[in-house]
């Protein structure tokens, strides 16, 4: 449940060469992928901003997107987004981040991966008598954490895949789920590179 | 001069150290600091504009010509909400624009000050880059930052948002330090194994064509050299897109003329039936494409670009090559040559675009009682061609015809507004070319409905002894949309003339310009000489024919051999697939 590498990426990533020279049939492809990008930026004034507007203005689409500074000297923010479209519309969402003037460097995470993906959740539960019990008891089988407990209610932290959080998420809703909040997803690459 | 100096000084120190020796604006209260250090120095001209969008389209034209950055100077509020025009044209285009804008003091912003808007986020979308300075400290690196990224790559228009009372607090002044940028590095060299791969193409090809754009004006004088290089130690013949006219020249046996929409039945026909096509500085753009699935479905494409996000956004590429024109035709060239020159015969690639080409697509019916607009194009092309000549245009049918009746034999000498399609764009730059080039004949082909879009520039023209002259196709008509409803609404004419236009030898002379009208073709040469003799502008009313439409056509939704060649061919040319597109 916590190992989130998917074993086809690294498939993938020797199909689809990183350049914008690739050109191989599967960039003709209309399937839908998803991906991981990691965009390394100036934490500037507006950047997310401009990220988001591009997004918009050009249709494409964001599933998540996270955001904060990484380096607090040299000011550099790391976004990740997580995005779908064909395999050419993916290629100009990386080729129009990557020309944007705050922008160091576009990372494809899915491509280059293995990568690693985590999101955290903080969940509040309320209820009481066997649900509140079955609640405790779910917090431990998915690792989570009580950071506020009253005699009524829970606040959750849970960290992991996307899909652990939604499956425990489901768990909460007959147990007295009140609220969610999720950070969207952070990724990195596996072994010892950096991007 | 210390190095301490008042935001304002520094902005216009930056500007002196930027080379800039011409900037288009206009006033108002959040730029008076800066108009009052332009007052107390010599070196930089201001040119004051009667409209802000007029300030950008100037700077436009000015850019266009020179090759240098336009520079734009607005205030605060709707000095900038007037210029947004103009900076999305620029960035369709890839032209260089710096524009400086006022903005209300920092400690106003955000509390619906007077003239306040949100200039960073309101241009965010249609500039390359753009900055809100809050310190004077920051404020020369911040200008010389935005001459690099408007002028370097894929050129483009920046804005620098400068608050007033940074214009007036003291800040050090820092030189250009020609530092590299810390994150934005555009590409300028092609990656050679790419070039190989294009060379191995190009040496295969029996139906080669040459598709050329507008980045091959923008890579500059050597560019042109090299493609007309290589185009003629090849034999292939060249096509271009409006953007490109004069980087191959017109007259030469080898240009096919302009392609896509409205271009020629030999260049489209060349570019639907090649086996290679090599682009050069172009983009695929629906106007050139047509239907993408039907695009030259036969060939292998080397595509050369200096912004990887135009590599594979429209077709499909074979060999991308991403850098700077020049840069990469001359690694071509070198390449080419020391493989030996080796190519096929593209003798029967000749015999059958010359058959295309005896089509005489841009045939049209004369008259001699109506001036036909192609006509009135032939004889300003026949009695302009041996002078230093710029053309700008608006937007419609007569950009179209001008693109096709119009010869270029040089780049630079060409202005349109291509990718946004700006009606009002023609006199404005007329304004900003002549500016440049205060020698030459510059010369608006405008229909009379987009020259009242920007007419107020004429005023600007007569300050500063511009003698542009602006040559009215007068059909009382938005003759583009007229020519889209005949043929996609039924004739359904909604609201596409005129029915209350002004008199334009009275409005010329209320400007303090010339007058002059012509209705019959016979006179027609007279009257032209008559513009082109008088020292100061000139608003030439051509009245042509109300009804004519432009051809050829490649109607939208179809694919470049579906043109249609005139109007016998219209009847059900166009499906209502195509009549959802634009």
């Amino acid at each position: 449940m916590t190992t989130q590498t998917k074993p086809e990426n690294g498939q993938k990533a020797a199909s689809l060469r990183r350049s914008a020279y690739d050109m191989s049939a599967e960039m003709l492809s209309q399937e839908i992928e998803r991906r991981v990008l990691a965009v390394t930026v100036d934490n500037e004034s507006g950047v997310l901003a401009r990220v988001i507007g591009l997004f918009s203005g050009r249709g494409y689409n964001i599933e998540s997107l996270t955001v904060a500074e990484v380096d607090h000297t040299g000011h550099i923010s790391r976004i990740t987004i997580v995005t779908s479209g064909t395999p050419m519309v993916l290629r100009q969402i990386v080729t129009q981040l990557d020309r944007m003037v705050p922008v160091h460097r576009v990372t494809d995470l899915t491509i280059e991966g293995p990568s690693l993906e985590r999101e955290m959740a903080l969940v509040k539960v309320a209820s009481k008598g066997e649900a509140r019990v079955e609640a405790l008891r779910l917090k431990d089988a998915f690792r989570a954490h009580v950071l506020d407990a009253t005699l009524e209610s829970f606040v959750f932290e849970v960290t992991g895949s996307p899909e652990k959080i939604d499956a425990f998420v489901d768990l909460m809703r007959p147990l007295g789920l009140v609220e969610i909040c999720r950070t969207g997803i952070i990724a990195i690459k596996r072994g010892a590179e950096g991007i | 001069m210390s190095d301490i100096m008042t935001g304002a000084q520094i902005v216009v120190k930056a500007l002196k150290d930027q080379g800039v020796d011409t900037i288009f604006g206009y006033p108002g209260g959040a730029v008076l600091p800066i108009y009052d250090e332009i007052f107390q120095q010599e070196g930089i001209k201001h040119i004051l504009v009667r409209h802000e969008q007029g300030a950008g389209h100037a700077a436009e034209g000015y850019a266009r010509t020179t090759g240098k950055p336009g520079v734009v100077l607005v205030t605060s509020g709707p000095g900038v909400t007037n210029v947004v025009t103009a900076l999305q044209d620029a960035l369709m285009d890839s032209i260089p624009l710096v524009c400086i804008s006022g903005q209300v003091p920092t400690f106003l912003i955000g509390n619906d000050a007077f003239q306040e808007a949100d200039t960073v986020g309101i241009t965010r979308p249609c500039t390359k880059h753009n900055w809100l300075v809050k310190d004077a400290e920051t404020l020369a690196p911040t200008i010389h930052e935005a001459f690099q990224v408007a002028t370097t790559g894929r050129p483009g228009p920046v804005l620098i948002d400068i608050p007033k009372n940074v214009q007036m607090t003291n800040g050090t002044y820092q030189r250009p330090t020609g530092k590299p940028h810390k994150s934005y590095r555009p590409r300028v060299k092609g990656d050679l194994d790419q070039i190989t791969r294009a060379v191995e193409l190009i040496e295969q090809a029996q139906k080669p064509v040459f598709y050329t754009g507008g980045g091959v004006v923008n890579s500059g004088p050597a560019a042109t050299q090299l493609l007309r290089e290589f185009a003629r130690s090849t034999g292939f013949p060249v096509t271009s897109t409006l953007m490109g006219l004069g980087c191959y020249p017109a007259s030469d046996k080898q240009f096919l003329g302009m392609l896509g929409m409205h271009g020629t039945y030999e260049a489209n026909l060349t570019m639907h039936d090649c086996d290679v096509m090599i682009c050069v500085g172009a983009r695929f753009d629906d106007r050139i494409t047509g239907r993408t699935d039907a695009f030259s479905p036969n060939s292998r494409k080397i595509h050369i670009d200096i912004d990887p996000s135009s590599i594979n956004k429209n077709i499909a590429v074979d060999v991308p090559i991403i850098g700077d024109v020049a840069h990469v035709l001359e690694d071509m060239l070198r390449v080419w040559k020391a493989r030996g020159r080796k190519k096929q015969s593209v003798a029967a690639w000749w015999d059958q675009i010359e058959e295309w080409r005896s089509v005489d697509c841009l045939k049209y019916k004369p008259s001699k009682k109506t001036i036909k607009p192609q006509y009135a194009l032939e004889r300003l092309q026949a009695l302009t061609k041996d002078r230093e000549t710029y053309i700008t245009t608006e937007v419609g049918q007569h950009q179209m015809w001008a693109a096709q009746f119009m010869k270029f034999e040089e780049p630079n000498r060409w202005m349109t507004s291509g990718g946004l399609g700006t009606m009002g764009y023609g006199v404005p730059a007329a304004v900003g070319v002549q500016a440049a080039r205060p020698d030459g004949l510059v010369i608006d082909i405008a229909g009379e409905a987009s020259f009242l879009m920007t007419m107020q520039e004429m005023s600007t023209a007569v300050q500063y002894n511009l003698p542009i002259k602006i040559f009215i196709l007068n059909n009382e008509r938005l003759g583009m949309v007229r020519q889209w409803q005949q043929l996609l609404h039924g004739e359904r004419y909604s609201h596409s003339w005129s029915e209350a236009l002004p008199d334009f030898v009275k409005l010329a002379e209320a400007f303090g310009c010339k007058g002059i009208k012509c209705e019959d073709p016979a006179k027609l040469d007279k009257a032209i000489e008559e513009m082109i003799a008088y020292d100061g502008p000139v608003i030439f009313d051509c009245l042509v024919e109300k009804h004519e439409n432009c051809f050829p056509m490649i109607p939208s939704g179809k694919a470049h051999n579906e043109m249609l060649l005139g109007e016998a061919s219209t009847e059900g040319a166009i499906d209502e697939q195509g009549a959802a597109l634009v």
